[in-house]
């Protein structure tokens, strides 16, 4: 594998003025000790050791004394009231402990507060085979999985829906009794200008339907929770979450606890790519048990077991309508989605936003239309997987300019290039660019590949294909409403020149501690190594949300490097005062503070921070980040605006033998606009990685369901949830990638960092479906692309039949009455016109026609 | 985690003590090779044998013996072993076939007569017992407490739900290579030793898939002299480890000296509950291998190849496949240029023996 790093050239930089925007963000680097030491060198990151030692704990190698074992009763059925639920034989069988039910959990939870529909166990419904219905602690876990047989339960079946296009004729019965209408969970739309006027006015209207399968994270680690209370009574949950903070909320909540009483420790996550950042029930199972038993409860799920937790991939129909002129200038997109959400609501509604809110940051979108609906199925809960929700319009949008490129006779990478979107400037839909580095991306990626002189001249059955996408570095906006800090970082120093940094974020193998720590060293001068770093821990370190929408680096990096800051800012006054120097000119570098004209003149690190110490006592600071307002005002602008945007180009090449359409990539080159690459082998770890989890979503992984014959089972079940016949790549099936880190410093990020964990994955898949057109001269509009489609592609072909496979039309939706937003270029501020509250907002008190104001009343 | 049913386990020394405790224990007693397709599948219940007999002490099954007139190959060797041993050369398609099953671990400790005797595979018969609650079984369905599965009249079989048999798929690598070699097995028990030929040793039922009673031992594969011979195999699968066949092909031909077909076998893995012969091999003695008589043969014998709708990929597209097969193969014996193929063959040929 090949790396390549650099700066964009400075005539075509969109490079920003340096120095400190609003609140928390920073560059990081300012008077003498703007000259980075640490930042952009490749380094051993700070938890690797333990990781290749084996040393690194992960949730299920914890055991506590006197820990007992539980084991879940999952549904068997795919849709049924519960009738009853006899639990007394398994409440005497050898080592039981404990049974527990619904009734015994009560509380719904859920991560988005108007999608608070699960439960730790099921209450009234199944929805789904395999979400929970009681529990059983034993001494053993082989004691407890005995017992599930015991448990008797009564199940009244009810009809199953196993699509969106069931969930939209069948709107009784309702799988939840809540949501847009019937079995639609969630339906949004959306007119960002008069769309209808745009694509009358191309020269040439496209219209393209895709489908993209549902897959799943597919981490190594299954998730495993350990609960204990303390002496005191006092609860902690130990956890594989991505997100302690929303855990901590959850748990509270379900068990009716003070917050001030649970503590989660997310341990580090063998993988999470999504799958853990949703509260789950078995967290809240384990958690009640220990309240109830006083001893110690852990679980760990089996392999089967994740594939039903699943929030992985939605399925989503689309359809995209896009009025072009002759030289390839967009005058306007419409795009409509359908997403397949499973039995729960977890992160769906952001989902559904998301499948439309990322259109418009590529390319100039003059006018955009989106419509998108997610429907509510009997199959485990989708949610947030690596690109949460963009992968698969990204895909579609992609493969749609592809032949719109090829319809017109253009070079695909020309037409991205020519319709760039603008650094700092808004979108249609008001989501605010900042720096853009893709141009730079796409001609990387070009020149790697020699695209220029290879595409479409490789012969019969070899092709290569060009894809490009962005993606955010943070939401930002936290899922539950809130004015609060989103990272908080505290550093605590003493006389032994210690630097011990906390915070709330989430290590989940893609090396959030190793950031925290070299932001902060970087700043006070000092190694990496030389600091500890305290994270996930809900009682020790201030609030982070999670490791999630590429928010780390960004958001705990900017709060790390506000609390180094001023840690240095208390230490370089009393170091100036006593070396009689200037504190603009003191340098904090090399475990050294000294003048920066005389480097000689100067202290070891821990001499500064015991004069620091003796000023001012004890030495602790603080930092937090918060992401500047969003100039998108309307309801549902909340997903997609973020601090800074990532891009990514791929190209892929491809082999395709055209007798049985077997499939083969050859190579992949990748650029991705990292703004700064803080340690370049883990942004490269993260360019790779996502190009190996892209290529199994675009090859061979699905997360589908079968039905057997309705006339003899109910059963609706995953066709095989297991990690031999879910197919994902091998080592064997990955092809060589060459990787281009493209640095052009974002003034939003700490050093000028972007994302790089989830936006490298997305150009692959369309990248590769376009690649293959270029083989073989057919389409596979869905993804994943397998040897069957290209084969009945080519078929279809010889037939005389449109040369593609993919889904034929987009269904009947019943749409809401669309959000009316102008974009900004036609007087727009980012409200919607229509958005009008249903009744008239009364004044509110001291406001005009208002009610008086009374002295506050305190119940 | 998933946790093995609970089991007695033994380790004797000698093939007659196995043979001993097998006719002692009756079918609730199992043997354990290398334990890779056993051990998980006690782990869904799809046998759950009380007793385990391991053959880990037995010395003699892991030997392999050569004369002039072929080989004797202990059916304890690992699957490793066979695809490394120098002295099984001569047979192309038994070393290919060893050297694609699973991985390189699975390889290691995996035995060739756990892999001529793994259990038929299916997606509705391959999963965890609480996902087989879910579709409420099938036929294929385990006894307590015991090892080989029965069948479970009250049951049906999900992949064709009008059958009164079931479906499941042979899914061995080294039996199709093993039978176009022309192969022979000995079963031991305590009452008698038998030979056979491995051809024989299966039956087309996805339930009782061996002509094997549970007390009977398979100790050792004989396979005659190679000289004239070439051979091959063939596998189909998503990803290049891991996975079983969905479809296989073990070709053998002896060439006279003017190029003319002598012997011709033709052997489809992973396409019904048994290894198929093809008959239409036959057809190809006394001629050349040239296009057109490969292109009949192929013809012939893909209708043979009617795989179900119980593993990975389309079975219509295993079927297409499967003349590719035919085809690619005997071009490969031909002495074909990979480079002068198409993608699946040059992959297919480019496997290397390590």
């Amino acid at each position: 594998m090949l790396i390549h790093r650099g700066a964009i050239m400075a005539d075509e930089s969109s490079r920003s003025p340096g120095g400190a925007n609003g609140n928390g963000t920073g560059s990081g680097g300012d008077g003498a000790a703007s000259k980075l030491h640490i930042v952009g060198k490749s380094r051993r990151r700070v938890d690797a050791r333990a990781k290749v030692l084996g040393q690194t704990r992960f949730a299920d190698d914890l055991t506590l004394p006197r820990m007992l074992h539980c084991k879940l009763l999952r549904s068997r059925l795919p849709h049924a009231r519960i009738l009853r639920i006899d639990t007394e034989k398994a409440k005497k069988a050898p080592g039981v402990r404990l049974v527990l039910t619904g009734a015994d959990t009560p509380i719904a939870y859920g991560i988005l507060p108007v999608s608070q529909d699960e439960h730790p166990l099921c209450t009234d419904k199944v929805r789904f085979v395999g979400d929970p219905v009681a529990a059983v602690i034993a001494d053993t876990e082989d004691q407890a999985f005995a017992a599930l047989d015991l448990i008797e339960v009564d199940y009244e079946p009810l009809p199953t829906i196993a699509s969106p296009e069931e969930a939209l004729a069948t709107p009784e019965p309702r799988i939840h009794e809540y949501g847009d209408q019937g079995n639609l969970h969630k339906v949004v739309a959306f007119d960002f200008g008069d769309v209808d006027q745009a694509l009358a006015s191309a020269d040439q209207v496209f219209e393209d339907v895709f489908y993209y399968e549902g897959n799943t994270h597919l981490a190594i680690e299954q998730h495993a929770s350990l609960a204990a209370l303390d002496p005191d009574g006092k609860l902690t949950v130990w956890s594989s979450t991505q997100t302690p903070h929303y855990l901590h909320r959850a748990l509270a909540k379900a068990l009716e606890l003070p917050a001030a009483h649970v503590r989660v420790v997310a341990l580090p996550n063998g993988g999470g790519f999504g799958g853990k950042s949703d509260p789950f029930n078995h967290e809240i199972v384990v958690a009640k048990a220990a309240l109830v038993l006083g001893r110690p409860v852990k679980i760990c799920l089996t392999r089967e077991e994740v594939f039903y937790c699943h929030r992985g991939r939605h399925p989503v129909l689309m359809r995209f309508r896009t009025g072009v002129k002759k030289d390839g200038t967009i005058t306007g997109m419409e795009l409509n989605t359908l997403l397949d959400g499973g039995a729960y609501g977890s992160y769906g509604v952001a989902s559904t936003f998301y499948t439309g809110a990322l259109q418009t940051v590529t390319y100039q979108i003059p006018r955009y239309r989106f419509r998108g609906c997610r429907a509510f199925t009997n199959k485990p809960p989708c949610g947030p997987k690596r690109g949460h929700g963009t992968p698969q319009p990204r895909f579609g949008q992609e493969v749609h300019l592809d032949k719109i490129a090829c319809a017109l006779g253009l070079d695909p990478a020309e037409l991205r290039l020519q319709q760039l979107v603008s650094p700092r400037s808004l979108t249609a839909n008001f989501m605010r660019i900042e720096t853009v580095a893709l141009g730079e991306c796409i001609r990387r990626v070009v020149a790697g590949s020699g695209w220029k002189e290879r595409r479409s001249k490789l012969g019969l059955g070899r092709g290569l294909g060009l894809a490009c996408s962005s993606y955010l570095s943070g939401a930002g906006l936290p899922i539950y409403w809130n004015d609060l800090p989103q990272s908080g970082v505290q550093l605590q120093l003493d006389r032994s020149g210690r630097v011990t940094a906390f915070c709330g974020a989430t290590e989940i193998g893609q090396g959030s501690d190793d950031v925290l720590a070299l932001c902060v060293a970087e700043i006070l001068g000092i190694d990496p190594f030389d600091l500890r770093v305290v994270t996930g821990d809900t009682d020790l370190g201030p609030v982070d949300l999670g490791s999630y929408s590429s928010r780390v680096t960004l958001m705990m990096g900017n709060a790390a490097i506000e609390a180094a800051t001023r840690a240095r800012d208390l230490i370089a006054g009393p170091v100036a005062d006593k070396l009689g120097v200037p504190r603009d000119r003191l340098v904090f570098a090399e475990r050294r503070v000294f003048d920066a004209s005389d480097p000689g003149r100067g202290m070891s690190w821990q001499d500064a921070v015991i004069l620091a110490e003796a000023q001012h006592g004890t030495l602790g600071t603080t930092g937090s980040y918060k992401p500047p307002m969003s100039a998108a005002k309307y309801k549902g602008g909340g997903v997609g605006p973020t601090p800074t945007y990532s891009y990514s180009a791929a190209v892929v090449e491809v082999e395709v033998d055209p007798e049985t359409g077997w499939i083969e990539v050859a190579k992949v080159w990748i650029g991705h606009d990292i703004g700064r690459s803080l340690n370049p082998p883990l942004a490269e770890g993260q360019v790779v990685g996502s190009v190996y989890m892209a290529l199994g979503e675009a090859l061979m992984e699905e997360q589908v369901f079968r039905r057997l014959p309705p006339k003899l089972s109910p059963a609706l079940v995953h066709k095989f949830p297991s990690m031999l016949e879910y197919k994902s790549p091998s080592t064997m099936e990955m092809p060589p990638v060459e990787v281009y880190l493209v640095e052009d410093p974002d003034a939003r990020g700490p050093f000028g960092a972007k994302e790089v964990g989830q936006g490298p994955l997305l150009p692959v898949m369309p990248a590769l479906a376009n690649a293959v057109y270029d083989a073989i001269g057919v389409r596979v509009d869905e993804i994943p692309v397998t040897p069957e489609k290209i084969l009945r592609a080519l078929d279809a072909k010889e037939r005389g039949k449109p040369a593609r496979h993919g889904p034929a039309r987009f269904p009947e939706v019943p749409w809401p009455e669309a959000l009316q937003v102008p974009p900004p270029w036609e007087g727009g501020d980012g409200h919607a016109t229509n958005d009008r509250p249903k009744k008239p907002r009364m004044p509110r008190p001291g406001e005009p026609g208002g009610p008086p104001i009374r002295p506050e009343v305190r119940r | 985690m998933m946790r093995c049913s609970p089991f007695s386990y033994r380790a004797p020394a000698s093939v007659e003590e196995v043979a001993q405790i097998l006719a002692a224990e009756g079918p609730r007693a199992m043997v354990l090779g290398g334990g890779t397709d056993l051990v998980p599948n006690m782990k869904r219940r799809q046998q759950t044998p009380a007793l385990l007999v391991s053959l880990r002490r037995v010395a003699a099954l892991r030997q392999l013996q050569g004369d002039g007139a072929g080989v004797r190959i202990g059916a304890g060797m690992t699957l490793a072993e066979i695809a490394a041993h120098p002295r099984l050369r001569a047979f192309g398609a038994l070393g290919r076939a060893a050297a694609q099953v699973a991985t390189t671990h699975i390889r290691n400790v995996g035995t060739l007569g756990g892999n001529l005797c793994l259990d038929t595979r299916c997606n509705y018969y391959n999963q965890n017992y609480e996902w087989r609650k879910a579709i409420d079984f099938c036929m294929k369905r385990g006894v307590e407490g015991g090892g080989w599965p029965e069948k479970n009249e009250a049951q049906v079989c999900w992949v064709a739900p009008g059958s009164p048999r079931c479906w499941a798929v042979s899914s061995t690598d080294c039996a199709p290579a093993l039978i176009a070699l022309g192969a022979q097995v000995t079963l031991v028990s305590a009452r008698e030793t038998r030979e056979i030929d491995l051809a024989a040793l299966y039956r087309d039922d996805g339930i009782q898939y061996l002509d094997k009673r549970p007390d009977e031992l398979l100790t050792e594969v004989r396979l005659g002299d190679p000289t004239g011979w070439r051979s091959t195999y063939w596998k189909l699968r998503r990803r290049e480890s891991f996975d079983f066949p969905v479809l296989s092909l073990a070709a053998a031909v002896r060439l006279g000296e003017d190029g003319t077909v002598r012997e011709a076998r033709l052997v489809f893995g992973a396409v019904a509950s048994h290894p198929v012969m093809a008959e239409a091999a036959a057809d190809l003695v006394g001629h050349r291998l040239d296009d057109a008589a490969i292109e009949r043969c192929a013809d012939a014998a893909v209708r043979l190849a009617k795989p179900l709708d119980n593993t990975d990929f389309s079975l219509g597209w295993r079927k297409r496949v499967a003349r590719s097969f035919v085809n690619g193969a005997l071009r490969e014996l031909r002495g074909d240029d990979p480079a002068q193929l198409g993608l699946m063959a040059r992959r297919q040929m480019a496997l290397r023996v390590v």
